[in-house]
């Protein structure tokens, strides 16, 4: 199963060493790592989405990156309400009468044409990862030349309510 | 440490606020965390740290290889309870410490090691003695650093000391470039140590506390498993209370023994691969079992699948991690092992009455006892560690490496007290042994100290009888000499018809030569029947001892629990 992980860590030299090291001598399966600064310059902040065959494989990934000193807190945000996007860049065989086709195709993804050269134009698409390889899958049978992806980067949405819902009466109103 | 050094110490102590050095502030800053004792080697990239430990007197083991350094800093920390220090240069000094790191860091032992490095502009460009030791050691450290800003030093060794000792202990290293070392700066020890990514918890919940007393009173067959969690927190006295006042049989990992007294009716022995019958037994069998600091080793369990199926498992340790790595725990307790016994202790449920499983156990215990053919012309290992344990009226400090050896000494010497066994469990380490047993008798100066070595692994570090000599440092070294690396050879002839590959050794050193080549007082014994007068003149002998002692060469160690079986399907359980 594929879960989305968040973690902040000090913004020390070595920390992704320290991480992705712990990744490959566990034998834990990331599909994404990304990482950089947070409001505060000295922490960094950390997305990972692993694949784990069950709940004791994930309940190890946590319970190891905690266990770094330089990692100050971890969390499967997999089951709250997150944001998650991810970028992609796709440059895709384009000869001058498919441009037209490859654009609107583009269009309900939100993507844009951020470079067009004589038999290929590139897309940029911003969005979670079903978004981002749909566009992909569509994009397919053009022919891709390049595709560079940055991986999920995700945090938890700000709350909707207002703690003081109810509204309190007091005898002045 | 003399009176002359601890004059200097407290000088230098009043000065700190003064400018010095980043070797000076380190010898301060071991200083005040009350090193006794550095074991080191001196290279290119350490001399200002040496040139400061000359200045200052500072108690200095010279070891004649770093492994002897390291493994003599692992024995320190295991018998004295504080971290071991060892201080080498950058490149094949630090490299050649890498073994004992990974030996602490399994075994969770604390350490700190101050390793050199070239001068900051140097490094990455593969200069002279350069090794990129943190990346080398960063999966076998608790944590490490390297020095980057010599103000940083005071701070770093500070949460060196905290990390290596605190939570679950273990070894923690810093690299300390050459210019650092040479480089001035404010030296301030009294910043609080502020780690937000490391709090270990101490205190468990209660409620946990609750549910795993509780689960005890419903239980008909509990067991508590003790570890080496056990010895760190220095939780013996309530283990003890707890066991004694809940009338618990009580299993040891191998390096737990000694957490529980050895000689206790409620003893079982030792658990796992070479373990007794009844200990494995009273696993595969329990409804409750309580694991106390002890961590599921793959040595420990057998076949996972066959592990424990009737029980309920309960799991005290103080590294998260622990719980349910291995083994799916239903009463997880993360917490110091020491603070956990206080709690069940100090909670007042209805004890459990388990005297039929007692007689099970009791029936076992008599059916399948430890057994060996005693043979009159030539000595038995385990033989040999009924007479080193009567020899020592059960209170020295043993330490062993890993092999045959051990497993004759785990199982035949009764460990009663905490701090008396140092062997590498983990990792197991050949070199561990010997140089263990000098870094054991430095913290417990006035203890038998033997040294329990096979011929194999003594060949790896022999060099240390160096600090043997130069210090007239008691350690007794009994050498099991079988000619061979006796649990490879076991393995050979059980699992690979006897084919012997490389595993006899068709010459050997004469060991006694090669004692008094260090001025070491050096027997041989062949027969059997020297060996218990032999066994008394050397270990009342004033000084260092080797003693070769010829045992049986195709003895195996029996009873054992082969690879992918489970603790049911033991082997050689009777003659």
């Amino acid at each position: 199963m594929k879960r989305t992980i968040v973690a902040t860590v000090n913004n020390s030299s070595g920390v992704m060493n320290r991480i992705t090291g712990l990744f490959a001598r566990r034998q834990f399966n990331i599909e994404s790592i990304t990482v950089g600064m947070t409001e505060n310059p000295d922490i960094s902040r950390m997305t990972f989405v692993v694949n784990v065959d069950n709940e004791r494989g994930l309940d190890q990934v946590i319970k190891q990156l905690n266990k770094q000193v330089d990692v100050l807190k971890v969390r499967d945000i997999t089951d709250d309400s997150i944001i998650e996007r991810e970028l992609a860049l796709v440059k895709v065989v384009a000869a001058p009468q498919h441009r037209g086709e490859i654009s609107a195709l583009a269009e309900p993804f939100r993507a844009s044409v951020v470079d067009v050269g004589r038999e290929s134009i590139t897309l940029q698409v911003t969005g979670d990862q079903q978004k981002v390889e749909a566009l992909i899958d569509l994009l397919k049978p053009y022919g891709i030349k390049e595709l560079a992806r940055t991986g999920i980067t995700a945090f938890k949405r700000g709350p909707v309510k207002s703690d003081f819902e109810t509204p309190r009466y007091s005898i002045l109103n | 440490m003399g009176p002359e050094t601890k004059e200097m110490q407290d000088r230098e102590l009043k000065d700190e606020s003064q400018e010095m050095t980043g070797a000076s502030m380190l010898i301060q800053a071991l200083a005040r965390e009350n090193v006794e004792v550095v074991f080191g080697y001196p290279g290119g990239a350490n001399l200002t740290t040496y040139d400061e430990i000359y200045r200052t007197g500072m108690h200095h083991v010279l070891a004649r290889h770093e492994q002897g350094a390291v493994h003599a800093a692992e024995g320190y920390a295991r018998v004295s309870g504080n971290p071991g220090v060892c201080i080498v240069t950058s490149g094949p000094g630090a490299t050649n410490v890498v073994t004992g790191i990974a030996d602490a860091m399994i075994d969770s032992l604390p350490l700190v090691v101050i390793t050199g490095q070239v001068a900051t502009n140097a490094i990455g460009t593969d200069a002279f003695q350069e090794a990129d030791v943190i990346g080398v050691t960063m999966p076998i450290t608790k944590h490490n650093f390297q020095a980057r800003e010599v103000e940083d030093l005071p701070r770093m060794i500070k949460e060196a000391f905290h990390i290596a000792s605190t939570g679950r202990p273990g070894p923690v290293l810093i690299d300390m470039p050459k210019d650092i070392a040479a480089a001035s700066g404010i030296f301030n020890y009294d910043q609080p140590v502020e780690l937000p990514g490391y709090q270990p918890t101490v205190v468990p919940n209660k409620l946990q506390i609750k549910k795993l007393a509780d689960a005890l009173t419903a239980a008909e067959k509990p067991v508590v498993l003790t570890g080496a969690g056990v010895l760190h927190a220095g939780g013996s006295d309530e283990l003890y209370e707890y066991i004694t006042k809940q009338q618990i049989p009580a299993a040891s990992t191998l390096l737990g023994l000694g957490a529980f007294p050895g000689t206790h009716d409620l003893s079982l022995g030792m658990v796992g691969m070479h373990g007794t019958y009844t200990a494995n037994m009273a696993l595969h069998e329990s409804d409750l079992l309580i694991s106390i600091g002890a961590r599921f080793d793959d040595r420990v369990t057998g076949a996972l699948k066959h592990f424990a199926p009737n029980a309920k498992v309960a799991h005290i340790d103080i590294d998260p991690a622990e719980i349910g790595k291995n083994i799916e725990t239903e009463i997880p307790v993360v917490g110091d092992a020491k603070e956990a016994l206080r709690m069940l202790n100090e909670y007042n449920g209805t004890p459990g009455d388990f005297t039929k499983w007692k007689e099970q156990l009791a029936a076992w215990q008599e059916e399948y006892p430890l057994w060996y053919h005693e043979e009159k012309d030539y000595l038995k290992p385990q033989h040999l560690m009924e007479m080193i344990y009567e020899e020592t009226k059960g209170e020295a400090v043993v330490t062993t490496d890993v092999g045959q050896h051990q497993m004759w000494a785990a199982q035949y010497y009764k460990f009663d007290r905490p701090d008396s066994w140092v062997t590498s469990g983990g990792l197991g380490t050949m070199g561990f042994g010997f140089p263990s047993a000098i870094g054991a008798q430095f913290a417990a100066p006035d203890r038998q100290v033997v040294a329990v070595l096979g011929d194999a692994g003594f060949q790896m570090t022999a060099q240390e009888m160096s600090i043997l000599q130069e210090l007239n440092l008691p350690v007794k070294i009994i050498l099991v000499n079988n000619a061979s690396l006796g649990m490879v050879r076991q393995w050979q002839e059980l699992f690979y018809d006897e084919r012997y590959s490389n595993s006899i050794f068709p010459i050997q050193p004469d060991f006694v030569k090669m004692a008094e080549a260090y001025n070491i007082k050096g027997w041989k014994i062949e027969d059997p029947k020297e060996m218990h007068q032999a066994l008394r003149d050397a270990l009342t002998y004033d000084g260092p001892v080797l003693m070769d002692c010829r045992v049986e060469k195709e003895e195996n160690v029996y009873p054992m629990i082969a690879p992918g079986k489970g603790h049911h399907e033991m082997e050689g359980i009777k003659p």
